[in-house]
């Protein structure tokens, strides 16, 4: 990551930077939705610790690039529509 | 320019007063001996109507400064006052307000340490926040203390600066001493110092930042640079503040007062409210044709080097008067007077005396034996022991 | 409610995988939106969300020190009253357990004497997480943690957790309550209970910790179920210090076995039997206390 020019006290006037952090390489499990089963419950929105899962239109999506691979929405989902999987890499 | 008052008070309720004339938004305070008339104060400005501002009695010095640092972020213009232990449980948090480079204003009733415990005078409590990043100044009287605190929050408040910054004024010798004061008037300190709008940002919901960010390596060092910085760069600000109120108030204030020091062969260089003292000490040693003067310090945090090299410089021998000691070594101004020559072609023999330790009396004679004890190393050339202690009771030693 | 403007606790913390506390941030800044300062101790929340240059805040925040979350809390509150600036603005400070139940303590019992209109919100994942794991007045009974370590001669942990909530209530605050993020909407119920209180309140948040406790990442939320179904963790709330008229907010019907949640952490896998039994009885009794 590149570096920045500091602030007096380090002082932070960019909120919600650490957007620019991806924490999707951490993961080696990969959920993946049923959009079919999806009843869209949002049980795996509001449980996700990483603010990865987005709501479509008619199910969800995992936002990539921060899901760290918990496995929390496939346990919490009641529908089994979640399942993680082997990420390729 | 309005009048200026007369009152006879004692050194907390001059602070208290200082305090008051610069109008702070929120004092979080806890009491502690000697400093407690300053809150007791305080209250009671705010309880007759003649200060609007929050007062928080917290549960301990450390909340305190917590508190201190809560509403300075918030943008509110904020002091507090200890003494001693007090400033020792805030030791954590003086660090976080000057890395946050939040200008808070600290009246401090200078005393001893324990253990023992010991309620009076000395300057331990403050030279072992030295390093914590803080402005230091020191007064010789209430006077002093007052004009001081106005010279505190105005300071600490330039945006060149912006740091913390603490008064002391000695434990009961000054606290409890009752002096005549002049008090400015309001308009005026209104006018010497405007109101605070912290200039790196506050806690705003309509501006959300983040305080006190955890700096990793990569970024650490650099941040401790720049607040370094600030401080190094902070004698020439005070500098110009001291000038502009003397020509608004008319009393003069400088880093390091000389006094008869052009011609000394030897220098007494003092803190605080022994320097009165000395100072009747270095006028009867002249009546007797000693060439003595006296250097007093009321700046010790930025150090004032650049004023210890011109003022002593040309001296034979200075006799470094501490009124703490760091065991191990010897007194906090010796170390830090003698580090400001390391570097110099020229430089006077230096002789520390450590006196006046929770609350041992400091006589005019004291300052006569360390002129004395100077002298003779200055003559001999040889410093048998760098330091020493006076008015020592020999009846109560160990061996 | 989905949309990323709205999340106030951004993405790209460092919050290890299927951490509590992620869950349970997302979901209190949810609730008290965008017209909130917080405060944060030192800790697992403050070190994964704050390094510069980037942070995972969107609302105005402030970490000082460890023990002190409250009483910067307290010096936000009182600047913000002085000024004329209060208003609506919510004020919060955020803390682990040790920020709460012991190195924050007394500056918590001051914010609560004083009655600053402070929301304290305890993240209790009942150990020293961020330092690797060692006890505090938090961890429960028979947990090994790193300075108490199960061992021939040590069943771990031997005493048991402190009952901070009900401690809170005593202060006679308005507004006390305990939480797990396994039931959201009485999380989010009770946080906003807590923020509309006219005075301090406390919201006691159980977010379990994958690498503390030793349990797979994708059993936190089932752990903060299965702690309120054993009886282990009560959920209650009490207004105006109640504190023996509480509320029960989530009663099992029929209480599971505390073995149900124990075995599924190897941080109580040394447990015998005979441990299991002392512990399902203690639960058994505290439940009778609490009336079911």
């Amino acid at each position: 990551m590149s570096k920045v020019k500091i602030t007096i006290a380090g002082v932070n006037k960019k909120p919600g930077s650490s957007r620019e952090y991806k924490t999707g390489g951490w993961r080696t499990m990969k959920p993946e939705v049923d959009i079919e089963k999806c009843i869209q419950c949002l049980k795996c929105f509001d449980y996700c610790p990483d603010g990865a899962v987005k709501k479509t239109e008619d199910a969800i999506e995992f936002d990539l690039d921060y899901c760290k691979g918990c496995g929390i929405c496939e346990r919490e989902c009641p529908v089994d529509a979640i399942e993680m999987k082997v990420e390729e890499k | 320019m309005g009048e200026q008052k007369g009152l006879t008070i004692q050194g907390n309720m001059a602070t208290a007063l200082g305090a008051k004339l610069c109008k702070p938004d929120v004092i979080p305070a806890y009491p502690i001996t000697p400093s407690t008339l300053f809150p007791e104060k305080i209250s009671e400005y705010i309880a007759d109507g003649e200060l609007d501002a929050e007062m928080i009695r917290v549960e301990s010095e450390h909340s305190a400064m917590s508190a201190c640092i809560g509403a300075s972020l918030t943008g509110a213009r904020t002091c507090t006052a200890s003494a001693s232990q007090g400033v020792a449980l805030m030791h954590e948090m003086l660090f976080i307000a000057a890395g946050m480079r939040l200008p808070i204003v600290m009246a401090v009733g200078n005393r001893a340490l324990s253990a023992p415990i010991n309620i009076w005078a000395d300057h331990q409590d403050t030279m072992a926040s030295r390093d914590s990043g803080w402005m230091q100044f020191y007064a010789e009287k209430n006077q002093e203390g007052l004009d001081l605190m106005i010279l505190a929050f105005r300071i600490a408040e330039d945006e060149r600066i912006l740091l913390p910054a603490m008064v002391g004024i000695d434990g009961f010798v000054l606290t409890h001493t009752v002096e005549g004061v002049q008090v400015p008037a309001q308009e005026d300190v209104d006018e010497f110092l405007p109101s605070y709008e912290p200039p790196h940002g506050k806690l705003d919901p309509e501006e959300p930042m983040t305080f006190g960010s955890l700096g990793t390596p990569e970024y650490y060092q650099e941040l401790k640079h720049d607040q370094t910085q600030a401080i190094e760069n902070a004698p020439e600000v005070i500098d110009e503040i001291f000038d502009e109120f003397e020509e608004e108030f008319g009393r003069e204030y400088n880093r390091v007062t000389p006094y008869k020091c052009e011609d000394a062969d030897i220098i007494l260089l003092t803190m605080g409210s022994m320097s009165g003292t000395a100072r009747a000490a270095v006028d009867e040693m002249r009546e007797e044709g000693k060439k003595v003067g006296l250097a007093k310090m009321t700046v010790f945090r930025p150090f004032p080097s650049d004023l210890i090299k011109e003022i002593l410089g040309d001296a034979d021998g200075v006799a470094v008067v501490d009124r703490n000691i760091s065991p191990g070594f010897g007194g906090a101004v010796f170390a830090e007077t003698a580090g400001t020559f390391i570097n110099e072609s020229k430089s006077p023999l230096l002789k520390n005396f450590i006196v006046g330790l929770g609350g041992r009396e400091i006589f005019k004679k004291n300052f006569k034996e360390m002129y004395e004890k100077t002298k003779e190393a200055v003559e001999t050339g040889e410093v048998e022991k760098p330091v020493e202690w006076i008015n020592m009771d020999e009846d109560v030693m160990r061996g | 409610m989905t949309e990323e403007d709205k999340e106030l606790f951004a993405s790209g913390h460092r919050m290890c995988a299927g951490c509590g506390e992620g869950t349970a941030m997302r979901a209190i800044l949810n609730v008290a939106g965008p017209n909130t300062i917080a405060t944060v101790a030192t800790g697992c929340l403050e070190v994964t969300t704050t390094a510069y240059p980037q942070t995972a805040w969107d609302i105005p925040l402030v970490h000082a020190a460890f023990e002190n979350a409250a009483s910067v809390a307290s010096g936000i509150e009182s600047a913000l009253k002085q000024m004329g600036e209060k208003g609506e603005t919510n004020i919060i400070s955020f803390a682990g357990d040790g920020g709460t139940f012991d190195i924050g303590f007394q500056a918590l019992s001051g914010m609560f004497e004083r009655k600053h209109n402070v929301t304290h919100i305890c993240l209790d994942n009942e150990a020293y997480m961020n330092t690797g794991i060692q006890r505090c007045s938090s961890t429960p009974y028979g947990a090994s943690t790193t300075t108490s370590p199960s061992g021939d001669v040590s069943i771990g942990e031997d005493r048991p957790k402190k009952p901070l909530a009900r401690i809170s209530a005593a202060h006679d605050i308005p507004y006390a309550a305990t939480a797990t993020i396994a039931y959201i909407d009485d999380l989010k119920k009770k946080v906003k209970k807590a923020l509309e209180a006219d005075g301090p309140a406390l919201v006691h948040v159980f977010a379990p910790c994958p690498t503390g406790w030793r349990h797979g990442s994708d059993d936190t939320i089932e752990l903060s179920k299965l702690v309120v179904e054993t009886g282990i963790f009560v959920l209650w709330e009490a207004e105006d210090g109640e504190i023996c008229d509480i509320n029960i907010t989530k009663k099992p019907k029929e209480r599971k076995p505390v073995e149900e949640y124990l075995k599924k952490q190897r941080r109580f896998a040394h447990l015998t039997d005979e441990h299991i039994e002392k512990i399902q009885k203690e639960v058994d009794e505290k439940c009778e206390q609490y009336g079911f």
